[in-house]
């Protein structure tokens, strides 16, 4: 029990210590936050008048994929945030204290979603802007915000074992791009899946990241009416499908990166 | 005294690199071993066994009663490290580290903070408390990740080449701090490049060279091995290099070292450098040996070295980059 409280404790002491690197570096979380916005304003206006919907408009059927892509490389910063602690010697210090073997990554996780709430919230805005509008209520909205934060907790473990196996920072950026462009990209996000040559389509409609992107769009009633049903069960079940592969994703690469983290053999 | 610190047959490997090759060391309780090698030895290797940071592929080593490997746990609620990379967080403060860290060893909220306050005040960081650590000098991050090391008073401290880089201000300035900490009961053990260092804070010095210890005691018993000081002399164009090293001879104490080509001659001396220097000087006058440059020098490592092993302290493995 009370090894459960000192974990507990740690994690939280372990955010409170990267919360305040973001008050003090704020440049980052403006270059968070501007970044965003340029893809809403370039999909939608570069994009916007050439991709058909039917029965929608393309700037509503947008936002959630963006939404979603988003958050997925955000996980980005985890990754950096644990290869920039290794480099700067400071991961031996953790290591040599009586913590928590599970609150670096733990509390470098938690923390790392205020950078996920922060450009939600400002897509959001710019997605206002642009025309989005969020037609099914409170509830439901707050729902699809909450999926993707949680997918986005869940996929930032992935990269937390990434982060603890690269040599450097300069790394992870790309080494992160490898996974994250293709995982959002062949999806549902900026085209509808079902227009996608074969291989790529089957990839995309299982793809978990198009299952939230759908999920998202229904509870922010973004499916124009008369749309075809999912083909796929994945798509039919978003919130469900979502759900499982955030549990999935959860439970296999926490333990794995913390055994990552108790085992690094770098003097 | 009980040996606080005692390891055996530590060996660990990176692929082909042999970074420690049966390492034996022990400190007993209140004293202050000096890690004396050059980049590469396999120093912070050892340390990183004995702090649980990596496990050793061979060997066994208990700290503070606590077995490293069985029980990692227990070890580190007795140790302190602080390395040769200041580990800070530098976007913190000073205040904000040390109460991070003595939230970390579970000190409580209220005694993580008044620790924080007292180290602060101890390495005279009061001012700079509560500035991010990125705009501290280098000798101020030292003193900070030392303190780090301090928060919980732990029995045993890992200093893993504490000033090295510092210039020589702040290490005189971490010299003292470490001498005050030691004077307090604390079992540290210390590594260095530098002999200068092991003789002002070790009661016993271990050389280590390729992962393996090749002398050790205390840092007199090493003088007497290598000199306290030595006569370095560079003769003029033309002077018989061979007349000069018989002149010197008589004041010896250990190996000279002759260079033909750059017409010096390096003589170790058992102390009293300044006495010695004159008579030296008077002794090469009566010999017609005639000097272009005379001098002073402390034992560098280099010394250390060639006396014992008759191989430079040249770097041999890139290990040591820690990163």
């Amino acid at each position: 029990m009370s090894a459960m409280l000192n974990a507990v404790s740690d994690a939280a002491t372990i955010a409170k210590r990267n919360v305040i690197k973001i008050k003090r570096v704020p440049e980052v979380l403006v270059f968070v936050l501007l970044s965003p916005i340029m893809f809403v304003l370039l999909f939608a206006y570069v994009f916007g008048d050439s991709i058909a919907i039917p029965g929608g408009s393309y700037r509503e059927f947008l936002i959630a994929g963006i939404f979603a892509q988003t958050v997925v490389f955000g996980s980005i910063f985890t990754g950096a945030g644990l290869a920039e602690d290794i480099q700067k010697g400071i991961m031996n210090r953790f290591r040599s204290l009586p913590m928590s073997r599970s609150a670096l990554l733990v509390g470098r996780t938690m923390s790392d979603v205020v950078y996920n709430v922060a450009s939600l919230a400002i897509m959001a805005l710019t997605g206002l802007v642009v025309g989005w509008r969020i037609d099914t209520g409170v509830l439901p909205a707050i729902g699809g915000f909450a999926l993707l934060l949680l997918f986005a907790y869940a996929f930032s473990w992935v990269m937390a074992l990434v982060g603890l196996m690269v040599p450097s920072v300069e790394v992870i950026n790309n080494a992160s791009f490898m996974v994250t462009m293709p995982l959002t990209f062949v999806a549902n996000t900026f085209v509808p899946a079902e227009n996608l040559p074969p291989v790529l389509r089957t990839f995309a409609l299982w793809n978990p990241v198009s299952a939230v992107t759908q999920a998202t769009r229904e509870l922010f009633g973004n499916i124009p009416p008369g749309t075809p049903d999912p083909v796929v069960w994945p798509l039919q079940h978003p919130v469900l499908y979502t759900l499982i592969w955030a549990a999935a994703i959860i439970a296999v690469f926490a333990p794995l990166a913390v055994h990552r983290y108790r085992t690094i053999q770098r003097a | 005294m009980p040996d606080l610190i005692h390891a055996t047959g530590l060996v660990k490997r990176y692929g082909k690199v042999t970074a420690l090759a049966g390492l034996d060391l022990a400190v007993s309780e209140g004293t202050v071993l000096g890690v004396l090698g050059p980049n590469g030895a396999g120093k912070t290797t050892a340390v990183s066994i004995l702090a649980t940071l990596i496990s050793p592929d061979a060997g066994s080593a208990l700290v503070a009663g606590a077995d490293v490997v069985r029980a990692p746990r227990d070890v580190r609620r007795k140790i302190g490290l602080s390395g040769q990379f200041a580990a800070v967080d530098e976007h913190l403060t000073g205040f904000e580290n040390l109460d991070m860290i003595g939230r970390l060893y579970h000190l409580g909220r209220h005694r993580a903070r008044s620790r924080a306050t007292e180290l602060l005040e101890q390495f005279d960081l009061v001012e700079a408390g509560g500035r991010p650590v990125k705009t501290y000098s280098g000798g101020m991050r030292r003193r900070l990740d030392l303190a780090g090391a301090l928060v919980a008073d732990p029995p045993v401290l890992f200093l893993d080449e504490p000033t090295t880089g510092l210039d020589p201000h702040s290490r005189r300035q971490l010299w003292e701090v470490i001498r005050r900490m030691v004077g307090s009961g604390t079992t540290v053990l210390l590594t260095t490049q530098y002999m200068e260092e092991a003789d002002q804070l070790a009661d016993r010095v271990l050389v280590i060279d390729h992962g393996k210890a090749i002398a050790e005691g205390t840092p007199d018993e090493l003088k007497r091995l290598v000199g306290a000081e030595r006569i370095e002399v560079t003769l003029a164009a033309g002077a018989a290099v061979s007349h000069a090293r018989e002149v010197l001879g008589r004041f010896a104490v250990g190996e000279q070292q002759v260079d033909e080509r750059a017409r010096t001659v390096v003589t170790p001396i058992a102390g009293g450098g300044a006495e010695a220097l004159m008579q030296a000087l008077r002794a090469l006058d009566q010999g017609q040996v005639s000097v272009q440059d005379v001098g002073l020098r402390r034992p560098t490592l280099d010394d250390v070295f060639l006396t014992l092993t008759g191989h430079a302290a040249e770097p041999t493995e890139p290990e040591e980059d820690a990163t």
